[in-house]
């Protein structure tokens, strides 16, 4: 297992460096002078022109000034925001919580759904029940979310008036940062209506993210199960007697979870590419929002150091999920 | 034992006939397919059939409401967007631009992801490595960040959006050619055709090539539905066709202030793309059943 | 009276091109303490015949038979419910591939106590004890130790015994073995036929041996069934059988068993019946 852990790592090395490299790059293909860029003010004179040209290690040549780039990542230091002057990394830390809540709630409601949904769509193969959660599911994975949420909120928001249109709490509440997670901190400050509050606000957000990961897990764990139910030792489990409940449940739902957990662990870029598009709409204080503002804003140190985090995230995720695969799948954990 | 591009006419037909018998029963492909063709026509025949000019302003019917609600007319039959345009001939061009950008990403992504799976599959080794591995830091990235981030290094417009969305969905193409050459590339007919002296070219693009095509077609309508998501995604963000383009995505983008007041100024858009991307996947997902010959016969 | 009595077994599946019948009007019985083969080659149905009894098939076969009683009971007017309290209880099943009829996912310990607790009632430690026993019975070396291997840690032979251990773990008044070691090494094949034909003596079962190798019918049946295209052929005492087989088929069979080859090529059933053909 050890072994098997270090092995992943040493693949993911180079991954990592591509990423480093990606993240430096970007800035040097812009077009523009790179420091006018990076600096963010307008009108330099000559001579602070050259002070910044030193201080950003623009006169150096490439190969040193990504041997300090990295040097500085490595160390945690990402650079500083031009628009609000605080270190992105700290920046990234204080809207990270945001967007992992929401993420959180969507893969659960996503797991929640889809993998009953198509375990019954297996089962029942052919049915109403399988047709009309597979056509939903084929619906949900053509959505444009970004329609999806405008649609919710015209009929939950508009219409109803049952939900929020906008942020993660309203603004009469106020109370410290204790997890970074609305619902939890909302209940620790024991505020009346402050969860019920948080709730509403996440509602409509999550089922907006949730969309294509449940589309694509219910699909997923419908064929997984169904390629499963042919197989040999589902008959044998049958042959023994067992309950239909048994010999699904224990028997083949194990075996039919192992593709699915990959195909969730893959969700996580998905969902953090939808998050740029729910935060947007939903005006959630996740860094979706952050990027895409730091994006039109031209906010380049934000927009280098914001891909770097998050593509390293996604690698730790996908790391976690290969391990996950290997130990629920024995055939991988004993090779 | 004969490589796919000798193949008699007559097996070719017959091979289309086993496809369309298989493609044929499954309904939902069929009714996508149909869709598909409705499109292709509608953005062919836009000038003609569309009612305005998709970039007439009319200001004196601001924001008017489709035919059937109280203030509505039969003129815009879908009613018309804040500026006076109408709302149903933009939609019409806009299927031009969905379609053109699908047809465009997948032709780059697949040319380009081909090329580079048949180069890291057939030669291995380091070309392999560095192939890969470059591909693997592509796709590290959200797509959509990373398209977001290479159109605001190219500049925000139509022409960028789709090469950034070409850039991210690439890798899939050349993991799959990758995958498929290298499992076809020790089979006896590429060696007969190695033995005969086939070029390294021939042998890669001729021999080895048409043997993969059906993963790769699979995935191209894969794409072909996502480019389409995404370039109007990012056109919804302001980054991909910029106003006043009939872009659906961009449509969106104009709209979004008038959602609790115009309904119909958001709904509509959104339910072209929602169309467009079903009836490509619903074509999709027959293109595999028929395609793949382990799924044939269950 | 007979264990096992079928008469008129029919089973059609529902295919795209229209019904397609796997077994047609098949009988069989089997007494106590029998060993009765069935032969055939592949798609004679012999299989589906079996698996209609243990109630195995998928939806879309159908099954009718004028009589299909277990030890007195009506297999075909019970619910799925009771008919459950009997298969994997009194009737047991081993199949073809052992390595694939165990769930990769869990211990081989699992997947006999599972049986254990489920279907005897027994507690978790009493089941791990009897699970112990189980093992040496079916010649399992450190039967304790190899409780907590998975099927992919152990070889075909080894996952074979883990079944045949499994099958008679509730002691079933009947064992049917579907081609039990035609996925094995020949020298393994002998092995599992021997312990097979061990444990049927012992615990006085019946055992149905499905199996296409004429060889392993001369060795273990008391009496044969030959099916061909989903019809019975012939049926007769091993003995009699072998010594003037009835059917031109059997004897196409025969012909078709190594020690009967004459001349350079060893001869096919399809040779055979062409000859007949012709002749």
């Amino acid at each position: 297992m050890i072994r098997l852990i270090l092995g992943k790592l040493a693949y993911m090395l180079p991954t990592f460096f591509g990423i480093t490299i990606v993240a430096f790059g970007f800035v040097r293909v812009l077009p523009g002078d790179p420091v006018l860029l990076m600096a963010g003010e307008r009108g330099l004179s000559p001579e602070r022109y050259k002070e910044m040209l030193a201080q950003l290690g623009f006169d150096r040549p490439l190969w040193a000034q990504y041997v300090e780039f990295l040097n500085r990542v490595l160390h945690g230091d990402l650079g500083q925001s031009l628009s609000t002057k605080k270190p992105v990394l700290t920046e990234f830390l204080t809207l990270f919580p945001a967007t992992v809540e929401l993420a959180l709630c969507a893969i659960i409601l996503a797991t929640a759904i889809g993998i009953p949904a198509g375990v019954f769509a297996a089962i029942k193969r052919g049915s109403w029940f399988d047709q009309l959660s597979m056509g939903t599911a084929l619906v949900g994975y053509s959505m444009p979310i970004f329609w999806w949420g405008l649609l919710l909120i015209i009929f939950f928001s508009g219409m109803l008036g049952w939900t929020p249109v906008s942020g993660r709490i309203s603004l009469i509440y106020f109370f410290p940062d204790v997890t970074g997670f609305m619902l939890i901190d909302s209940l620790l400050s024991g505020q009346k209506g402050a969860f019920a509050s948080a709730l509403s606000h996440l509602i409509l957000p999550t089922i907006v993210l949730a969309t294509i990961p449940l589309a694509v897990i219910a699909r997923q764990t419908r064929s997984a199960m169904l390629e499963v139910l042919g197989e040999d030792y589902v008959r044998t489990a049958r042959a023994k007697g067992l309950s239909p409940r048994r010999v699904i449940g224990v028997h083949a739902l194990r075996n039919a979870m192992i593709p699915v957990i990959t195909t969730i662990g893959l969700q996580v870029g998905v969902l953090l590419a939808g998050a740029i598009l729910t935060e947007t709409i939903f005006s959630w204080p996740g860094i979706g929002k952050w990027m895409v503002e730091s994006i039109t804003r031209r906010d380049y140190p934000v927009v280098q150091g914001g891909l770097l985090l998050i593509a390293a995230i996604v690698m730790i995720v996908n790391l976690i999920v290969d391990l996950l695969y290997g130990f629920i799948n024995p055939r991988i954990r004993h090779s | 034992m004969t490589d796919a591009t000798s193949l008699q006419p007559g097996t070719r037909r017959q091979m289309l006939a086993e496809f369309w018998f298989y493609f044929r029963e499954n309904r939902g492909a069929v009714i996508g397919l149909w869709v598909f063709l409705a499109l292709v026509v509608i953005a062919v025949l836009a000038p003609l059939i569309a009612p305005h000019s998709p970039t007439d302003t009319n200001t004196n019917v601001l924001l008017m409401p489709p035919f059937w609600q109280e203030g509505g007319s039969a003129t815009y039959i879908l009613g018309t967007d804040a500026i006076g345009r109408d709302i149903l001939t933009r939609l019409l061009y806009g299927a031009r631009f969905s379609l053109f950008i699908g047809l465009v990403v997948v032709t780059i992504a697949l040319i380009g992801g081909v090329v580079l799976g048949l180069l890291a599959g057939f030669f291995g080794g380091w070309v392999d490595t560095v192939i890969m591995r470059v591909m693997d830091v592509i796709l590290a990235f959200p797509s959509l960040l990373l398209a977001l981030v290479l159109v605001a290094v190219l500049g925000p417009g139509l022409l960028n959006a789709m090469i950034a969305i070409a850039l991210v969905l690439q890798p899939h193409f050349a993991r799959l050619t990758r995958a498929a050459v290298m499992a076809e590339k020790n089979r006896e007919y590429v060696m007969a055709a190695r033995v005969a002296g086939a070029g390294k070219m021939r042998l890669m693009f001729r021999t080895i090539l048409p043997n993969c095509l059906a993963p790769l077609i699979v995935q191209g309508t894969l794409s072909f539905s996502n480019a389409i998501l995404d370039a109007a995604a990012l056109g919804f963000l302001g980054m991909g066709a910029q106003p006043p383009t009939p872009e659906w995505g961009t449509m969106l983008a104009e709209a979004r202030e008038f959602i609790l007041s115009a309904w119909w100024v958001v709904t509509f858009p959104g339910l072209a793309i929602l169309i467009t991307v079903l009836a490509i996947n619903l074509m999709g997902d027959g293109l595999r059943d028929a395609l793949d010959p382990k799924l044939k016969r269950s | 009276m007979a264990l096992l009595d079928i008469r008129n077994l029919t089973v059609a599946f529902d295919t795209a091109a229209g019904p397609f019948k796997a077994v047609d009007g098949i009988d069989i019985t089997v007494a106590s303490h029998e060993v009765l083969a069935i032969v055939g080659e592949s798609g004679s149905g012999k299989s589906v015949s079996m698996l209609a009894v243990m109630g195995l098939l998928p939806d879309t076969a159908k099954v009718t038979a004028d009589k299909m009683e277990f030890n007195g009971q009506n297999l075909a007017a019970m619910t799925p419910a009771q008919r459950r309290k009997i298969i994997g209880r009194e009737i047991t099943m081993i199949f073809q591939e052992p390595m694939a009829s165990l769930n990769p996912c869990y211990t081989v310990g699992f997947q006999i106590e599972e049986v254990l607790r489920l279907n005897l009632g027994m507690d978790a430690r009493t089941a791990r004890a009897r699970a112990v026993e189980l093992f040496t019975d079916v010649g399992i070396p450190d039967p304790a130790g190899r409780l907590d291997s998975y099927p992919h840690q152990m070889s075909g032979g080894q996952c074979q015994r883990v079944m045949i251990a499994i099958a008679i773990a509730c002691k079933p008044k009947l064992l049917i073995a579907d081609e039990p070691t035609t996925a094995l090494d020949v020298t393994i094949q002998k092995q599992i036929l021997d312990l097979l034909m061990t444990l049927q003596e012992e615990q006085g079962m019946g055992l149905i041996l499905i199996t296409h190798d004429m060889g392993v019918v001369a060795e273990t049946a008391d009496r044969v069934v030959v099916q061909y295209k989903g019809r019975k052929m012939e049926e007769a005492d091993v003995l009699t059988l072998f010594e003037a087989p009835k059917n031109q088929y059997t004897r196409a069979l025969m012909s078709a068993l190594p020690e009967n080859a004459t001349g350079k090529r060893l001869s096919t059933v399809a040779d055979f019946m062409a000859n007949e053909a012709n002749a």
